[in-house]
């Protein structure tokens, strides 16, 4: 199965060839590009290890038996078709679901060897080293400036926040286009930026995770691209990871893909989970080859 | 220096488990806000309790023959119940005859044929109709409602009159019939409306044949939650028909009579004296937990029917 | 068998003439309309016209005088002051208790049968007569807390009254706040803010509007309000306030404007019914001011999310 490329079609950055002697899996036949980049040697431990995590909302069991590791400074990207628990799972994460009247989870996720659901821990202290980024643009009613400062200053951070409002706002890539306006209302700039102040507003508490979730769905194709630019920059200080049903993306953007599918029972599983570069050519399983290739999902 | 955010000092179980300062203050928090919503469970237990607590004094001090005397005479001990029942029911009812057309005629008008403008000049103008202190009612209906309107109608009808209150009553009550009747019309979905039309139907077939049926859950809420109002109205009454201090049987609106409510309010104004346990005071009990036995019931069954408009649509 | 429904012929798109039924139905929609209209501007139109003639005539001394029994000389100045001191009761014991218990169901409640149970009882608080909250006032707080309210006096008025509205301004103030959409919640919840920061800080700006409007219609409906204080002790007939101090009047006796105009109206003289109509005139100016003042808060601050 060899690509056959057409004239017109624009080459893709990378074009991985079919491993040739590999002896397990097969070539997969993709017009997707992905990017062979280095990834850092794992340093000793994880950033987040979930362990047999089964997260139910009343009795209904959203989620099964979910087992991976995130390795820190990577981006982990979870794919998979819709209702296969990626959103459940990823706010899992950061407790956000303890929100939802009802939730309970069963199993471990492991923060630096704590269980982030430990009878004494608090959601609150979970949620700032664990930030999020949601689907939808939520920037608060305020300033740009008063967005990026409400973190620090709810966790306690008192006098000039000058300094760190500048520096979020120019990790997010944000700066240059609003430095001059920073008194102006957050909600009055366009979608991508509005996104970028969102993660601006993220990294202002210092987190050292990044949840987003679906961060470029509701955005054009520029704004997406930059997006994906700034989630590159970003992985060197945080670890990130991300939910997304736009495959393409997750196999430009990520270092590892989990690929998660809805059982028969409707609660999402874990079917594969792998450096990304492995599960769009060289798929262990016959699920996941379908997925990837697009015939399903 | 500029601050930057304090490192999370816990990669250890404590940072996770946050400062016991702010837990401490969530807590204290989260504790007086439940006190607030306890109270109105407080406010109901007091309302029960003193209603019970009287009604039964009431009918321990007297003999059943007293309840159904010919009138309400509560100072001469004549305790006649069914004067003031058939009182309250008259006044109930002229004031349905009032409210619930121009209610629903009203709100059939906001929902399906209004346009933006009318929409804004009616609500207005219903919102300020609800608006006006019953007392205000009161005296408009003895003193215009009853010779302009009642004894031109009956040339022999007295000056204070049951169907004058009716009707003040029913004035004050349309704009109750007229709000939740257009909000149950306008859960209807459009997709109804849209079918009859798309099948050449006109607006008025439309309105009558889909809209109303289709919305006829909360148009029975709208009258039941009605009458619980017209019947719980006290001040239109008590200007408007006489009776204070007390009133014979009478099944005729044209003449003077007496409801539940007024009653209750007269004898309030009699007494201002010392509280005493006399008969006549605690039968303003009794007559309380008649007034909030019945509207109760009322609303619940009221309720009941705007509950199934919203889970039927 | 067949039924065929009919041929419709070509071209005819005019239809049939006109539609008479139609017609005749809109006229009594729009007949039904003009019947509120119609009382609206009659109610207010005599009264006004009734009452105007006494109100310029005696100009400001109507407002600075007390009630008397004889005509020329009575006043409103008593109501006036006991309308403006039971809007502070209200204000001060109702708003605060009904904005917590709504932010307590809206933000902090757990879905279990309590909750349900305070959400069931509230509705049913909302729609019990207000004659019947004069009731639990005379028997609660004029009668049993007497040591502390000191009887009939309008402390123990402006509590009923604070009971009376207080359904109003859980109800209004919880919508409010459930109007806030989930988003910004999730926003805040998301740096790491605990639940009263996201409450305190982001909840209740944006709910602000509606809230305020809600405690503005609330007093509206307190101030016009009878009922409740005849049987919780406002006084009719005349009483003597003159050279009391605040403090005395407040754990004295005392009236409000509507308990004088039916003290009044019950007057037989003819001179009376004029003075009622002024009164009433000064009433309708106090509460309909509310309202509106309520209305165009309302459109004011009305938010699309």
């Amino acid at each position: 199965m060899s690509p056959e490329a057409q004239d017109g079609d624009p080459m893709p950055a990378t074009m991985t060839a079919p491993p040739a002697t590999e002896g397990e899996g097969h070539a997969v036949n993709l017009k997707i590009a992905t990017v062979d980049r280095p990834v850092a040697e794992a340093t000793s431990e994880p950033a987040v290890d979930l362990r047999g995590v089964s997260v139910y909302y009343g009795a209904f069991r959203a989620v099964k038996d979910i087992t991976f590791d995130v390795r820190a400074n990577a981006i982990t990207a979870l794919i998979g078709p819709s209702g296969s628990g990626k959103s459940t799972l990823l706010r899992a994460i950061n407790r956000m679901n303890d929100l939802i009247p009802g939730t309970r989870m069963d199993g471990e996720i492991l923060y630096h060897g704590q269980n982030l659901y430990a009878q004494d821990v608090d959601p609150v202290e979970v949620r700032r080293r664990i930030g999020m980024v949601f689907q939808k643009a939520n920037p608060f009613p305020k300033s740009i400036y008063d967005n990026v400062a409400f973190g620090p200053r709810v966790n306690g951070v008192k006098g000039n926040l000058d300094g760190l409002v500048e520096q979020s706002l120019r990790r997010a890539a944000l700066w240059d286009e609003v430095k001059d306006k920073l008194k102006q209302s957050g909600t009055a700039l366009s979608g991508g930026q509005q996104q970028r102040l969102c993660i601006a507003r993220a990294i202002a508490v210092e987190p050292e995770i990044i949840l987003m979730d679906e961060p470029a769905s509701a955005l054009d194709p520029r704004s997406t691209l930059q997006i994906e630019e700034l989630m590159a920059e970003l992985r060197k200080r945080y670890t990130i990871i991300i939910v997304t049903h736009n495959m393409q993306q997750a196999a430009r953007a990520s270092d590892f893909t989990v690929f998660m599918n809805m059982g028969e029972d409707r609660a999402g599983y874990i079917v594969e989970r792998n450096r990304t570069i492995e599960i769009f050519t060289n798929p262990k399983n016959q699920l996941t080859e379908d997925y990837v290739s697009g015939r399903f999902g | 220096m500029q601050p930057t955010a304090p490192a999370p000092s816990a990669f250890s179980p404590a940072g996770l488990r946050g400062s016991p300062a702010r837990r401490r203050r969530e807590q204290i928090v989260k504790i007086v806000f439940l006190a607030a919503a306890l109270v109105s469970i407080l406010i109901s237990v007091l309302i029960v309790w003193s209603l019970v607590g009287g009604a039964v004094a009431f009918l321990r001090d007297v003999v059943f023959a007293q309840l159904t005397e010919n009138g309400w005479y509560p100072r001469r001990d004549e305790f006649g119940l069914l004067t003031l029942i058939v009182g309250s029911l008259l006044v109930t009812a002229i004031a349905l005859v009032v409210a619930v057309p121009v209610g629903l005629l009203t709100a059939i008008y906001l929902a399906e044929y209004a346009n933006q403008r009318a929409r804004k000049i009616i609500r207005p103008v219903l919102e300020i109709l609800a608006g006006i202190p019953s007392v205000v009612l009161g005296f408009f209906a003895l003193t215009w409602i009853s010779p302009v309107i009642v004894q031109r109608l009956n040339p022999s009808s007295s000056d204070f009159n049951l169907a004058a209150a009716g009707i003040g009553v029913g004035i004050l009550t349309i704009p109750l019939i007229a709000s939740i009747s257009e909000d149950s019309m306008r859960a209807v979905p459009r997709s109804l409306r849209e079918a009859s039309y798309g099948l050449g139907a006109r607006r008025i077939t439309t309105s009558l044949r889909i809209v109303v049926p289709a919305a006829m859950s909360g148009i029975v809420a709208a009258i039941i939650l009605g009458v619980s109002r017209a019947i719980g109205e006290t001040m239109v009454v008590a200007v408007a028909s006489g009776g204070s201090g007390g009133a014979q049987f009478t099944a005729d609106p044209f003449q003077p009579g007496q409801t539940i409510t007024a009653a209750m309010a007269s004898l309030a104004t009699g007494t201002d004296q010392v509280v005493g346990s006399d008969a006549a005071f605690q039968s303003l009990f009794f007559l309380g937990l008649m007034l909030f036995l019945l509207t109760f019931a009322l609303n619940q069954f009221g309720d009941y029917f705007v509950r199934r408009t919203r889970l039927q649509y | 068998m067949n039924v065929a429904v009919p041929a419709v012929g070509p071209a005819n798109l005019r239809g049939s003439g006109t539609d008479w039924r139609g017609l005749a139905f809109h006229a009594i929609l729009l007949l039904s309309l003009l019947f509120s209209l119609l009382i609206l501007f009659t109610l207010i139109g005599d009264l006004v016209s009734r009452g105007l003639p006494t109100l310029l005539e005696r100009g400001p001394t109507f407002l600075t005088s007390p009630t008397s029994s004889q005509a020329a000389k009575a006043g409103v100045s008593q109501g006036i002051f006991g309308t403006l001191l039971m809007a502070v009761f209200v204000a001060i014991f109702a708003f605060p208790i009904g904005i917590m218990t709504a932010i307590y169901l809206e933000e902090y409640a757990p879905d279990n049968r309590l909750t349900r149970f305070i959400n069931v009882n509230i509705r049913n608080l909302a729609g019990v007569p207000s004659v019947v909250y004069g009731l639990l006032g005379l028997s609660i707080f004029v009668i049993g807390l007497a040591p502390l309210t000191g009887g009939r006096t309008m402390v123990a008025g402006g509590i009923t009254l604070a009971v009376l509205v207080l359904p109003i301004v859980i109800i209004t103030s919880a919508e409010a706040i459930r109007a806030v959409p989930r988003a910004l919640r999730e926003a805040g919840y998301g740096v790491g803010a605990s639940r009263w920061e996201v409450t305190r800080l982001l909840v209740l700006p944006a709910a602000a509007p509606g809230i305020l409007t809600g405690t503005v219609l609330s007093l509206s409906r307190a101030l016009g309000e009878t009922a409740p204080l005849i049987l919780a002790g406002a006084v009719l007939g005349g009483f003597s306030s003159g050279s009391k101090s605040i403090l005395e009047q407040i754990f004295g006796r005392y009236t409000v404007l509507p308990v004088t105009v039916f003290d009044w109206a019950r007057k037989p003289q003819a001179d009376f019914r004029e003075l009622t109509a002024a009164a009433i005139v000064v009433l309708l100016a106090v509460t309909l001011l509310a309202n509106a003042v309520a209305i165009i808060l309302r459109s004011r601050t009305e938010r699309t999310w």
